[in-house]
C-alpha cells in the first residue's frame, strides 16, 4: 500500500515536472514577441532576423525543438549564451553551488526555529508571547525582503563594521570565511522565510487543537505542553512538513531578490541579469532549475507526510 | 470606534489612518509635491532640511516630492492590478463551480501548474520575452495571481452552488451570468474582501521587488520599488536613502494587513488559514 502510493506521488511529480518545463519552454518560445527580434530590437533589417532565426532553430516546429531542449538539458548540455556564446552549464556550475549554499544554510536555521516558535505561540495562545511574537512576525510578513537586507548593511556592516555588506565568495575560501560572507544575505532570507513558516506552524497546531481528543487530553488533567507535544504534534506533523515545503518556495523567491541586494554571485543574479538582455537559454536553465526545485520539494514533502501520517495512507 | 456594530481596536484603527494616507498621497501627491519629479535640486544625496523633508536622491532631485509621485504610480497600478487579478479569478471560479463539468476540470490543471512554480520565476520569463511594460506587468500579475483568487471563489462558490435558493432561482429559469452575479457572488463576499486586501499586499511587494530588480517601472516613470535601486549604493556610505521608499511599501503593507486581520477576526477565520 505504501509503495504504491509512493510510486504514484512520485509519477504524478514526475508528470508535474514535464509540464512545468513545457510551460517554461512554452513561455519563452511561443509568446507573441519573436525572440529573434527581441534579441536585435526594432531597427534590425530582416536578413539579420532571419539569420539569428537560422541559428537558434527558430525555423523548427516548436515540439522538436522542446523535445532537443529538454533532451540536451537531461544530458547536462544547456544551450548557449545568446549574450556572450559560452556555454550555460559553465557559467551555472559555480553559482548554482553559491546559491546552494546560502538557502541551505538559511533554511538550516530558519526551519528548526520556525517549528519551535510555531509551537510556543500554540502553547501560549494568545499570552503575552503570543501576541507580541505575532505582532513582529505579521511586520516581518509585510516587509520587503529588500528592505530587511539593507538595513542589515546598515547596522551591520556599516555602523558597526563587524560584517561585509557584499557578500563576495570565492572558490579559494573555507567554510567559516564563507559563512561570514553569507552572514548578511542568509539572516535576510531567514528572517523572511521565519515569520511565514512560524504564522503558518502556530496556525497547523491551533487546527488540531480545537478537535475533540485534545479535549478529552485536557479533560484527562494533563499540563498544556504536554497535550501540545505529545497530542497535538504527531497530529500536525503532516501539515507542519506541508508548510515547511511552501515556504521554502518562498526562500526560491527571497534568494533571488537577496542576492541582488548584496551582490551575491548565485543563479538569482544570473537570471535578472538574463532577464535584462534577454538572454533566453539562459532565463530557460534557471527557471527550469528553480521550478523543479520548487516541485521536487512539494514532492518531497508529500512524501514524508504519508510517512508520518499512517491516515493518509488509506485511499479516500 | 466602531464600524458597522464591529469595535475596532488600536492596530486597525492605525491599519485604516495608514490606508487613508496612502490613497490621499496617490490622489493628491502631485499636487502637495514642491518640485518636480525630475528636477534637480541639489547635491546628491545632500542632507534633509526644512525645505527639503526627506533630503534628495542619487542625482539631487527633491526625494519628498519624489515619494509622493512614485506614491501615485505605486498605488495606483497595484490597485488597477488587484482588481484585474479578480475580475479574471472571480469570473473563472464562478464559472468552474456552477457550470462545473469539463470546465472545472481544465481550469483545475491549468490553475495546478501554474501554481506549480514560484510565480517570481514565471513572471521573469514572460517579462523577458515581452519586454517591460505597464501593461504587460498588470496582465501577467494579475494572470499569475488570479489563481489563488480562482482557487477561493471556486471553494466557496462550491458550497453554496448546491444551496436550495440556487436550485430555485435556476429552475425558474434565471440564465447563469444572473445566478452568479445574484445568488452566488453576495453570499461568497466576506471571505473575497479579505483576499482582496491580502492580494493586495502581495501586488504591492511583487511590483516592488520587479521594480528593484530593474524589471518594473522604468524611468523617467518611477515608483517606491526603483526608487529602491536608484539609491541603493547609499547605504554603503551609511546613507538610509534607499530605506526611505522601502518603508514605505512597509509601512501600507503592514496598514492593509492589519486591517485584514480585523475583518478576518469578524468573520471568524484566522489570518493565514485555510478555507
Amino acid at each position: 500500500m505504501l509503495l504504491r502510493l509512493t510510486g504514484e506521488r512520485l509519477a504524478l511529480g514526475i508528470l508535474t515536472l514535464l509540464a512545468v518545463s513545457v510551460l517554461i519552454f512554452a513561455g519563452t518560445e511561443l509568446l507573441p514577441g519573436d525572440v529573434a527580434q527581441a534579441i536585435l530590437g526594432q531597427t534590425a533589417t530582416p536578413a539579420a532576423v532571419a539569420a539569428i532565426r537560422e541559428q537558434l532553430g527558430l525555423n523548427q516546429p516548436a515540439v522538436l525543438r522542446y523535445l532537443h531542449w529538454l533532451w540536451g538539458f537531461l544530458h547536462g548540455d544547456l544551450g548557449r549564451s545568446l549574450a556572450n556564446g559560452r556555454p550555460v552549464a559553465a557559467q551555472l556550475d559555480f553559482r548554482l553551488l553559491n546559491t546552494l549554499f546560502l538557502a541551505s544554510v538559511a533554511a538550516c536555521v530558519a526551519v528548526p526555529l520556525a517549528v519551535v516558535l510555531g509551537i510556543l505561540t500554540a502553547i501560549n495562545r494568545n499570552g503575552v508571547f503570543d501576541r507580541v511574537v505575532n505582532m513582529l512576525s505579521l511586520s516581518a510578513v509585510s516587509v520587503p525582503d529588500f528592505f530587511i537586507g539593507y538595513v542589515l548593511i546598515l547596522i551591520f556592516a556599516v555602523q558597526l563594521g563587524w560584517l561585509p555588506s557584499l557578500a563576495a565568495v570565492t572558490g579559494s575560501m573555507s567554510l567559516g570565511q564563507r559563512l561570514v560572507a553569507v552572514a548578511l544575505p542568509a539572516t535576510t532570507l531567514i528572517l523572511v522565510v521565519l515569520a511565514h513558516m512560524m504564522r503558518m506552524t502556530r496556525a497547523a497546531i491551533i487546527g488540531v487543537m480545537v478537535q475533540p481528543f485534545i479535549e478529552t487530553a485536557f479533560l484527562k488533567g494533563l499540563p498544556r505542553w504536554r497535550v501540545v507535544v505529545q497530542h497535538a504534534l504527531p497530529n500536525a506533523l503532516a501539515p507542519i512538513i506541508n508548510v515547511v515545503a511552501i515556504n521554502l518556495a518562498y526562500l526560491i523567491v527571497g534568494v533571488i531578490v537577496t542576492e541582488v541586494v548584496f551582490v551575491y554571485p548565485g543563479i538569482g543574479q544570473l537570471m535578472v541579469d538574463a532577464v535584462s538582455k534577454r538572454d533566453v537559454p539562459v532565463i530557460q536553465a534557471c527557471g527550469l532549475i528553480f521550478g523543479g526545485t520548487y516541485v521536487a520539494l512539494n514532492m518531497i514533502a508529500d512524501l514524508l507526510a504519508i510517512l508520518v501520517n499512517p491516515r493518509l495512507r488509506v485511499p479516500r | 470606534m466602531r464600524i458597522s456594530g464591529h469595535r475596532v481596536g488600536i492596530g486597525p484603527s492605525i491599519g485604516f489612518l495608514v490606508i487613508l494616507l496612502a490613497i490621499w498621497a496617490a490622489v493628491a501627491g502631485p499636487m502637495l509635491a514642491p518640485y518636480g519629479p525630475n528636477d534637480i535640486v541639489g547635491d546628491v544625496w545632500g542632507p534633509a532640511s526644512a525645505q527639503h523633508w526627506l533630503g534628495f536622491d542619487n542625482l539631487g532631485r527633491d526625494m519628498a516630492s519624489r515619494m509622493l509621485y512614485a506614491a501615485r504610480t505605486t498605488i495606483s497600478l497595484v490597485i488597477v492590478t488587484t482588481c484585474c487579478t479578480f475580475v479574471i479569478g472571480v469570473i473563472a471560479g464562478l464559472a468552474a463551480s456552477v457550470i462545473g463539468g469539463w470546465l472545472d476540470i481544465v481550469l483545475l490543471r491549468v490553475v495546478d501548474i501554474i501554481m506549480a512554480v514560484p510565480q517570481l520565476i514565471l513572471a521573469l520569463i514572460v517579462l523577458s520575452v515581452l519586454g517591460t511594460s505597464i501593461p504587460v506587468l498588470i496582465g501577467t500579475i494579475a494572470i499569475l495571481d488570479s489563481t489563488r483568487v480562482f482557487r477561493l471563489t471556486r471553494a466557496v462558490a462550491m458550497n453554496i452552488t448546491v444551496l436550495d435558493y440556487v436550485e430555485v432561482a435556476r429552475l425558474r429559469g434565471e440564465g447563469l451570468w444572473w445566478v452568479m452575479r445574484r445568488e452566488i457572488l453576495p453570499n461568497s463576499l466576506p471571505p473575497l474582501v479579505a483576499e482582496f486586501g491580502m492580494r493586495f499586499c502581495f501586488t504591492l511587494l511583487f511590483i516592488a521587488a520587479l521594480s528593484f530588480l530593474g524589471l518594473g517601472i522604468q524611468p523617467p516613470a518611477t515608483d517606491w520599488g526603483s526608487m529602491v535601486r536608484e539609491n541603493a549604493l547609499a547605504i554603503n556610505f551609511g546613507l538610509a536613502a534607499p530605506l526611505i521608499p522601502a518603508a514605505a511599501i512597509a509601512v501600507v503593507t503592514i496598514g492593509v494587513n492589519l486591517v485584514v486581520d480585523w475583518f478576518l477576526s469578524i468573520h471568524g477565520r484566522a489570518h493565514g488559514e485555510e478555507l
